[in-house]
């Protein structure tokens, strides 16, 4: 079969859809987004009619993927990094409660944190879960490993996790696909106590998983995925994972590396194959993308031998993403170099685009805010955190989503007055419901902007759950309807939007404020379309 | 044979889209690609840049190992020098943009940015906004660039001229044919120096 071009997001997805996917769940976010895009635009997928509207949250699409797998068919749940925090009590639940159609979770992470708050490595809860876990190296192993994956979920009837980097979602390379696989028929769990987790069927469930321990090593042991590669001189050995296998190689000509190379893209660890290659070399050099995961088991806290070098040593650094040059290093090889930057050049960070909402809402912002003083404006995660940077400098907290509305609900029962949360209409929806509904129940003294854009902006326009309803939802929670406006974030408004703003700052209880006009970039991909439709 | 191309720009301003013409080129002869890309929060108005890899041999890494590229293709002068570090300092190519993209308030002067890319060894500077315009497509001139570039690129004219063609086919012919004639200044331009 010819090969087809596919980021490695692109090849977990047409691997899904080719191992007969019933249904993706989703939550958007750098670097994972693509999967469910590609899905939702797949002609094969539509034929199938498989499942691919966009989630409420992370843990809404964990909880619907189980539920998926519990009627027999296979499910696949996308996510970013920090999306698993969300999602970790479904997930974690699922790997006692096994599947029962295929369940995959792919979790995309994001070394070097391109467009993250935090670089956490998600093998590790692969691990906390007891289930087995995929790092592919490179497009073609992303298709094969999601392939798989479904077999391996069914065949052990548990949860499986992938593990992707920045890199690999992101790049794109020549796939080779394999035949597609019919969906599984509607199939209700057998044993009616398996989904019913109480205390006494845990305890059952968990043992059995523990039980699959041995075998789930054992596969990692013969996976066509992990490969031991003999090597003539034994005074290095090299383990590699995921993508760092690739920096490696490129080291050296015709990828022929002269140390043995435990290239490891299953897990749990196969310990024959490390002991094997502890046991026959002098030192061993560990390069894994994200935390030192394998390095830590390998050596152990004692680090008694000290031959297992990696970035716990030194060798590598202990952060951020790896590449061929570092690699290079840690192996005692000549590094390259091409020129210097001149000193002109100077950095270009991102920041909201000409025309955008949010500029006009951070502008009603800092003048309603200049005589509170700095530091009482608490944001949350989207492109409205770009109003960090300057020229506005006009927000002074971004942790996980919704922290905006709680963090700012903590610093009122602290004593700090006024409080400004400010959020974006689908990061609202995602995780904000919850936190508004903590001030109601105080009547708390907080002022809470939703930015409503009408779409997931950051992650490329992705359609909002908030859509049109978000002044519903907020009565629905108690906030008073005298305390909801709707504004309209243009500079024709800017005065009546700051004296607004200052009006309910000086409120003692909960008001919402929801800025609306329709983000650029999608309106103007709509217009493009318009235009594209009247032509034709 | 083996090319490796850095890609710069500013988000928004379609590097992508001359990654895409050229991989299309490259598969279709068989070649091996990867393309490391960046996506989300850069893509708004920050740099943005592409590792882009092409063989006639399995490639290993999907980034390019620093002093290595053969070319930095950049629709913006500023950008172009914030990869220098990965361009083979002795054979490697930088062709680029010469009209600035100002999105910030400490771009630098133009003039000292012209002096440093004049002191590059092997250069194309070329002003594609304008060679674009000219041809009625202001928004076409990356395909300027990619015509500026296509000599080094190792792969026949003709087959860069059908991946411009099947790239914007859905578009119309109009498109089509305004992309094409930038696609040759671009070329002609590079030729003549």
């Amino acid at each position: 079969m010819a090969k087809t071009l596919f980021l490695g997001d692109e090849a977990v997805a047409q691997a899904a859809l080719d191992a007969g996917l019933s249904g993706v769940y989703a939550y958007p976010g750098t670097p994972s987004t693509e999967i469910t895009e590609f899905i939702q635009n797949s002609k094969q997928g539509r034929e199938g009619q498989v499942h691919s509207i966009w989630a409420g949250n992370e843990k809404t699409a964990m909880e619907s993927a189980i539920g998926m797998s519990y009627a027999g068919k296979r499910a696949m749940v996308c996510m970013k990094h920090v999306g698993l925090n969300v999602a970790a009590d479904p997930f974690m639940n699922s790997s006692i409660t096994g599947a029962n159609g295929g369940l995959v979770v792919v979790v995309a992470d994001d070394p070097s944190m391109h467009s993250s708050q935090d670089e956490q490595d998600s093998r590790f809860f692969g691990k906390f879960a007891l289930i087995p876990f995929y790092e592919p190296s490179n497009q073609q192993e992303a298709y094969d490993i999601t392939y798989a994956a479904f077999e391996y979920s069914e065949k052990y009837h548990t949860p499986v996790l992938i593990r992707l980097t920045t890199r690999l979602s992101h790049s794109r390379a020549g796939v080779e696909r394999k035949e597609a696989r019919p969906q599984n028929p509607l199939h209700i769990e057998e044993n009616p106590k398996q989904f019913i987790l109480l205390p006494a069927n845990a305890r059952v469930h968990y043992r059995t998983l523990l039980g699959k321990q041995e075998a789930f090593e054992n596969e990692s042991l013969n996976s066509p995925f992990n490969k031991y590669i003999d090597g003539a001189d034994k005074k290095m050995g090299i383990i590699a994972s995921g993508i760092a296998y690739n920096y490696l190689m490129e080291n050296f000509e015709n990828h022929q590396c002269p140390y043995p190379v435990l290239k490891i893209s299953q897990y749990p660890l196969p310990s024959k194959l490390i002991a094997k290659m502890v046991d026959e070399c002098e030192t061993v050099l560990v390069a894994e993308e994200g935390y030192p995961f394998i390095e830590e088991q390998v050596r152990g806290i004692l680090n008694r031998t000290g031959n297992i070098i990696g970035r716990l040593s030194g060798a590598l650094p202990r952060d951020g993403e790896l590449n061929p040059n570092l690699i290079a290093k840690a192996l005692g090889l000549p590094d390259t170099y091409g020129m210097p930057i001149p000193e002109l050049v100077v950095p270009r960070p991102p920041a909201l685009c000409v025309g955008c909402p949010h500029i006009d809402s951070y502008l009603a912002i800092n003048e309603a805010m200049a005589e509170h003083g700095k530091g009482k404006v608490f944001a949350d995660i989207g492109c409205y955190t770009l109003g960090a940077l300057p020229p506005y400098n006009a927000i002074y907290t971004t942790v996980d989503m919704g922290a905006s509305i709680t963090m700012a609900k903590g610093a009122a029962d602290a004593g700090l007055r006024p409080v400004l949360a400010v959020i974006g209409d689908s990061t609202f929806t995602h995780s904000g419901m919850t936190s508004l509904l903590d001030c109601v129940y105080e009547n708390t003294p907080v002022t809470v902007m939703i930015l409503d854009n009408s779409t997931t902006g950051m992650t490329g326009g992705q359609d909002s759950h908030a859509l049109g309803v978000l002044g519903e939802i907020c009565k629905g929670l108690g906030v008073k309807e005298e305390h909801i406006h709707r504004i309209t974030p243009l500079k024709k408004d800017h005065e009546a939007n700051v004296e607004l703003i200052k009006k309910e700052l000086a409120y003692e209880g909960v008001s919402v404020i929801i800025p609306t006009r329709e983000c650029i970039q999608t309106l103007s991909r709509r217009m493009k379309k318009q235009q594209a439709a009247k032509k034709s | 044979m083996k090319i490796d191309i850095i890609l710069a720009g500013v988000g928004g301003q379609g590097i992508l889209s001359i990654a895409t013409i050229v991989g299309y080129a490259a598969v279709k002869r068989g070649m091996y690609m990867k393309q490391a890309e960046v996506h989300g929060m850069s893509q708004r108005g920050g740099d943005v840049q592409s590792h882009f890899r092409l063989s006639d041999q399995e490639i290993a890494s999907d980034l390019i190992p620093m002093g290595k590229a053969d070319m930095i293709i950049s629709v913006e002068p500023m950008e172009s020098l914030r990869y220098l570090p990965w361009l083979n300092p002795e054979t490697g190519w930088l062709i680029t943009n010469d009209q600035p993209f100002v999105n910030i308030p400490n771009y630098p002067d133009f003039d000292q940015l012209n002096a440093e890319l004049g002191k590059l060894k092997n250069k194309v500077v070329i002003n594609a906004d304008q060679i674009a315009k000219d041809l009625g497509s202001a928004r076409s001139a990356n395909m300027v660039i990619l015509g500026a570039a296509s000599p080094y690129l190792g792969i026949p004219f003709e087959e860069i001229e059908v991946a411009v063609k099947e790239n914007f086919a859905r578009k119309g012919e109009d498109v089509v044919n305004t992309n094409i004639a930038c696609l040759r200044a671009g070329r002609e331009f590079a030729e003549k120096m």
